[in-house]
């Protein structure tokens, strides 16, 4: 009986993952390797073999890479200030970096666009002060920046979170022994510290790579990633098997990165499987 | 026991499921239509005035339609899309026959823009002219050497390189390509429209973004020199900013007709007829024109506007540029595969 209730408890959650998350993965499963009519087929999968599609996953692997090592190396460093500072501050700090995520990620999208148009924010100031313009708007380094932008607080959290877990007594004792603070660094804090960042490196590369908003808004339609591809086939070529089947070749490269990154962390933790 | 409720719980989930998309209740009108093609109020009044609820969607291209109409997942009693899809999907038997009892303001509008329909609606029986109008390029004057402008190869001149605005739309795209080579806009030959791509790519480089619907905003804001846009936004813009202008290049260009219809799906055929009556009504026509801002086929309308708006060629083309125009067709399943694949080429393209 008690048994149960428990999972009865357990009802709308599992209402939830059978019809928003199982259910979708079965019907990209079944369309990504049928025909319009029903039969099967490997076509749509194989597509991915065709330059076009394999350039552009290969571009978003690369603008997703470039992202997460910029969100990395800006916030290991910050991470490591906000664990320093006194604990009233340090509440503070996290406030306002999360500040930002009030705001909805489209109109932050938009807002970057206002700010980098040739004839924006940026520009009108850079003008103003004798600077040369910046020219960055649909190019792909306007895409690389507002993903950095959207995502750098879901490196900072994890790496912060791990940090501020590792014990002091610990480092206090390799001083004891004589260890210098590279030494403490390099052996102490970062092996202590990788958790964090592998779920960092996850939580930044995955949406990265599958994002097509920003590129949409961003890239002025010139900056194709495979994103972009698979939301074309569904809202403007009607072709759903391709998209499904494109969508389940992204869902193995997310699965790969995260296998090969997972790997690595064996202290468990971080596990965001 | 657990399997048990495994099983009630996929029952519960696919039901709430089927049910989530049925039935609408029955005084309602769901209304598909491009963005920024109604004035908002408009809808209000149409739901004060006859208690019929609307349910308004929008979309950005033709083929974004087609897929939302085609996905079946919403049954639309009303759309309004340009004359080539018109067409595509009366040849496809989606559309229904109007009933012109229902709508006796269709008087209001002009015999001439229905003769045009015939390109597309042989016997006019399927579709309601709502605005038409040409596309051009809205230039900046301060930034463009207007010499040039009557002629599409301006969009090629290394000059003004990263100023340029296409539309983000396939058959707009193409066209521009496709009148600059002096080809029809309706060609189905491979190597024309790969001739057309390829003056595309080589553009390519030279382009400051693809847009559609916001092109406007950004030659507001002089972000770019010049953009190919259809003729109502050009006007539009123009509003705003006294440096803008407007010119259909000599090589000629595309007349569209944005018409409404009824396709099978329509639940109420009556409802969307009233709808389509009240937006031929004088005060109807007359504030969705102040919003819209494209040529509208309403001789009442176009009668009570001052004569300087009458004479406005951006908003109205004369005879002239209309007859150097062509009307978009519907194309071959093969043509448009390859249209498809020749625009990802081009998306994909760097140099």
């Amino acid at each position: 009986m008690r048994n149960l209730k428990r999972q009865l408890l357990a009802g709308p959650y599992m209402i939830w993952i059978i019809g928003f998350i199982l259910l979708p993965v079965v019907m990209i499963l079944y369309y990504a390797f049928t025909t319009s009519s029903g039969a099967f087929t490997m076509s749509n999968v194989l597509t991915i073999t065709h330059p076009i599609f394999f350039k552009a996953l290969l571009f978003s692997l690369k603008l997703a890479l470039l992202c997460t090592i910029i969100c990395l190396v800006l916030a290991y460093p910050l991470a490591m200030i906000l664990n320093n500072m006194k604990s009233g501050h340090q509440g503070f700090i996290v406030f306002i970096f999360i500040l930002p995520m009030w705001m909805n990620f489209m109109l932050r999208i938009l807002a970057w666009k206002m700010l980098l148009s040739n004839n924006g924010i940026i520009n009108t100031v850079l003008d103003f002060l004798g600077l040369p313009e910046l020219h960055i708007i649909n190019t792909p380094a306007a895409v690389v920046l507002c993903m950095v932008y959207d995502f750098l607080p879901f490196m900072v959290l994890p790496i912060y979170n791990a940090l501020a877990r590792i014990n002091r007594d610990v480092i206090e004792a390799a001083k004891d022994l004589g260890a210098g603070s590279i030494t403490i660094f390099f052996k102490i804090i970062v092996p202590l510290s990788m958790s964090g960042v592998i779920s960092g490196i996850i939580m930044v590369f995955v949406p990265a790579l599958t994002s097509f908003a920003v590129s949409d808004l961003l890239g002025g339609g010139k900056v194709l990633l495979i994103g972009n591809i698979i939301e074309q086939a569904f809202t403007q070529d009607y072709n759903w098997n391709l998209g499904s089947g494109l969508s389940f070749v992204l869902m193995l490269f997310v699965l790969i990165s995260m296998t090969l990154v997972n790997s690595r962390d064996t202290e468990g933790g971080a596990n965001v499987w | 026991m657990k399997k048990k409720l495994i099983l009630i719980l996929c029952t519960i989930a696919t039901a709430a499921f089927s049910n989530g998309c049925g039935k609408k209740s029955e005084n309602t009108l769901t209304v598909l239509n491009y963005g920024k093609y109604i004035e908002p109020e408009v809808l209000e009044m149409f739901e004060e005035e006859t208690g019929i609820k609307v349910d308004y969607e929008e979309y950005i291209t033709p083929e974004n339609m087609y897929t939302k109409y085609k996905a079946g997942a919403i049954d639309y009693d009303l759309i309004c899309t340009s004359d080539y899809m018109v067409e595509k999907l009366i040849k496809e038997g989606q559309v229904l026959p109007m009933n012109y009892d229902n709508i006796p303001l269709a008087q209001n509008l002009d015999e001439a823009y229905f003769d045009f329909s015939k390109s597309f609606d042989p016997e006019t029986k399927y579709s309601l002219p709502y605005f038409f109008g040409t596309v051009g390029i809205l230039y900046n004057t301060e930034m463009v050497d207007e010499s040039k402008v009557d002629s599409w190869d301006i969009l090629w001149d290394k000059d003004y390189e990263g100023q340029i605005i296409m539309p983000d739309s396939v058959r707009d795209a193409f066209m521009v390509a496709l009148k600059r080579l002096g080809y029809s806009i309706n060609t189905t030959d491979e190597e024309q429209l790969r001739e057309a791509q390829k003056l595309l790519l080589d553009q390519k480089s030279l382009i400051y973004s693809y847009l559609v619907d916001e092109a406007q905003d950004e030659m507001i804001a002089e972000n770019a020199a010049m953009a190919v846009v259809y003729s109502g936004e050009a006007g539009f813009a123009m509003e705003f900013n006294d440096n803008l202008s407007f010119s259909v290049p000599k090589e000629g260009s595309n007349m569209w007709i944005d018409s409404w219809f009824i396709p099978k799906t329509c639940t109420n055929q009556e409802n969307a007829e009233k709808f389509l009556n009240f937006l031929c009504r004088e005060d109807i026509a007359m504030m969705n024109f102040d919003y819209v801002y494209y040529a509208t086929p309403n001789n009442k309308v176009v009668e009570q506007l001052d004569p300087e708006l009458q004479e406005n060629t951006t908003i109205f083309p004369p005879k002239e540029i209309l007859d150097n125009c062509e009307v978009l067709k519907s194309l071959d399943d093969t043509t448009t595969t390859l249209y498809s694949e020749l625009w990802l080429e081009l998306k994909a393209y760097s140099e």
